[in-house]
């Protein structure tokens, strides 16, 4: 197919930018979800001034940070501090690049719902990831302020601690697709509605609770906050952060929230695929049908952020030897037993 | 655009006299190590470019054992570097000479 | 377009590791060691090695150097001096790696014809490919590779523990 490379650019810049933009309204709009759910939990209403139901405080927030005095403390180490809040966000920017929202449609010879369509999607997703860690350890360094660097501390050996358990608890979706290509991960989950899911038909629900459990710990949520737990560590390691520089931590954890939700969604709830598989008749035109897998998606991944604001309104914080030894001596060897599992099913099943 | 395989081995050789330099002229062990692990990926980066040019896939299982290895020798060498700044209180190579404490 | 991204990647590895040699904080030095392994990884893309691209990125940027980031913190380490010791070490390497590196390089550039070149996307090893060798033919190292692994962790264990009175 012989198309203009100019276009193709073209195309491909779109996309980036409206996928950043819808990302960072997304982002803007989880925090006011958390703050709306977590205060009905804790009984109370939540933003509820700006605008009809409290729905421009997004907005506020934004031009309340933006205002700000952008304070850079007298000792820190200039360089990396101004480095770190880049590092961290613009990872959780770039792992979203490799998510696929929505079925296989090209127009020109470019992919609509995906910004880039890679063989080894879900590598590159955990090696960015893991590249983030940078951001928190950096700042918390280069901050020169003990809570910050006891936040930083801890957040890169939760991290490392984690990124196995999140790791092998993914290979028995990997053993199942066969493939490393999120598209064809979803592709293999999307015969037969729910059944066919990976936490259901692949019978991955395990891997799942592994993998869900790591992904908190990773993005630093209750009840994994410890690097930023404010009860011990004032705001841990961003503490002397203020204005922009603290908005981007803080975008930066929301748009990893996003990223897991995605991620998760599309390793073990089938993606874009209905629940209802071919059950439910075709409704509506072409244009309702283009929409719907779009639409079941993002439904799914409303599902993970909701739970993760029920999580944290929920659950207690973990002491840090609790942490540790839940990660290393209860996650890893499950997620260990569940491959081996995943593959004694799959082998016996070809057999 | 073709890239001649040679480009990419003097890349490699680049990298591998920077590293042996740093392994040199560094005083601080940290750094000292870090100089040992960018040698061990100007190797890895020949050995990926060899595969390349022979079309073997084995070219490439060396680098990954060469990664496996880095990663056990990152362990247990930050290990000693830590056992060594508990017990001498700096990470000067110069001043870690005496066999006696 | 392989040529292009081969000079931008390939220069910063060598900006990164010329910035490792000449930085006197660890940190910046290991930061500039994650610049050299993050582009050796887009340097293997190039040379279609995926897996060991995404690999690179996961095991060295995302674990070994973190690990390294991790000690420089703990230990607070600090700017390093000039001792005599570097001094011999200056007269010494800087002109060895020279020497090194233009007698590496003349071997390699006059037998660039027979080396042959890169294409992009000629010759993709799959990530299916790397595991067939890795698992049929090459079993056993693989499994001794993990025995070599869990010493690692023993040694890496004993060693950093404190000692108890």
């Amino acid at each position: 197919m012989e198309v203009s490379i100019w276009i193709f650019l073209l195309l491909s810049v779109l996309k980036v930018a409206v996928v950043t933009v819808i990302l960072l309204t997304a982002v803007a709009y989880t925090v006011l979800l958390e703050r709306k759910v977590v205060g009905r939990i804790q009984n109370r209403w939540g933003p509820s001034r700006v605008g009809p139901f409290g729905l421009l405080q997004p907005l506020a927030d934004g031009i309340k940070l933006f205002l700000k005095e952008d304070l850079i403390p007298e000792s820190v180490y200039r360089p990396l501090f101004i480095l770190a809040p880049i590092i961290a966000l613009s990872c959780a920017l770039m792992s979203i690049s490799m998510i696929p929202f929505g079925p296989d449609v090209h127009y020109k010879g470019v992919q609509l719902f995906q910004i880039s369509d890679v063989n080894i999607g879900l590598l590159i997703l955990l090696g960015i990831t893991s590249v983030g860690v940078y951001g928190i350890a950096l700042s918390g360094w280069s901050s020169n302020n003990k809570y910050s660097l006891l936040g930083a501390l801890r957040a890169s050996a939760q991290v490392i601690s984690y990124e196995l358990a999140l790791g092998l608890s993914l290979v028995g979706v990997v053993l199942r697709s066969q493939s490393l290509r999120l598209r064809d991960i979803v592709d293999v989950q999307s015969t037969h509605g729910m059944a066919s899911w990976n936490i259901f038909g692949g019978l991955q629900i395990i891997g799942f609770f592994v993998y869900l459990t790591a992904a908190y710990a990773e993005t630093n949520r209750t009840p994994f906050d410890l690097p930023e737990a404010e009860s011990e560590l004032t705001a841990g390691y961003h503490t002397e952060y203020s204005s922009m520089k603290f908005a981007m931590f803080f975008m930066a954890e929301y748009a990893n929230m996003i990223t897991v939700g995605c991620v998760a969604t599309l390793l073990f709830l089938g993606g874009w695929s209905s629940p209802f598989g071919h059950l439910l008749p075709d409704f509506g035109g072409p244009i309702v049908q283009a929409i719907l897998p779009i639409f079941w998606f993002v439904a799914k991944v409303f599902f993970f952020l909701f739970l993760y604001i029920w999580v944290r309104g929920t659950l207690p914080r973990f002491r840090y030897d609790q942490l540790m030894s839940f990660g290393w001596k209860f996650l890893v060897p499950v997620a260990i037993l569940n491959i081996i599992a995943t593959s004694l099913w799959l082998a016996f099943r070809a057999s | 655009m073709l890239v001649p395989i040679s480009y990419y081995l003097v890349l490699s050789a680049i990298l591998f006299s920077i590293g042996v330099a740093a392994f040199l002229i560094k005083r601080n062990i940290i750094t000292i190590f870090m100089s040992i692990e960018l040698m061990l990926n100007a190797v890895n980066l020949s050995f990926v470019a060899f595969a390349h040019h022979w079309h073997q896939v084995s070219g490439q299982i060396f680098v990954f054992f060469v990664m496996v290895v880095a990663a056990a020798e990152a362990a247990v060498g930050l290990a000693i570097i830590i056992a060594i700044f508990r017990t001498r209180n700096t990470l000067d190579v110069d001043k870690i000479d005496l066999m006696k404490l | 377009m392989h040529l292009v991204l081969f000079f931008i990647f390939g220069g910063l590895c060598v900006a990164g590791a010329l910035n490792l040699l000449l930085q006197r904080h660890p940190i910046n030095s290991a930061l500039s060691l994650i610049v050299v392994m993050s582009s050796l990884a887009v340097l293997y893309l190039l040379l279609g090695a995926e897996f060991l691209a995404a690999a690179q990125v996961i095991v060295y940027s995302g674990a070994i150097m973190v690990l390294f980031t991790f000690v420089i913190m703990l230990l607070n380490a600090g700017r390093e001096d000039r001792t005599h010791g570097s001094k011999a070490a200056y007269a010494l390497g800087f002109p060895g790696a020279a020497i090194l590196v233009s007698l590496l390089a003349y071997i390699f550039l006059s037998n660039s014809r027979e080396l042959g070149s890169a294409e992009l996307g000629a010759y993709i090893v799959s990530t299916g490919d790397l595991s067939n060798v890795l698992f049929r033919d090459l079993l056993l190292p693989f499994e001794v590779t993990s025995v070599l692994i869990l010493v690692a962790i023993l040694g890496a264990v004993a060693l950093a523990r404190k000692e108890e009175n």
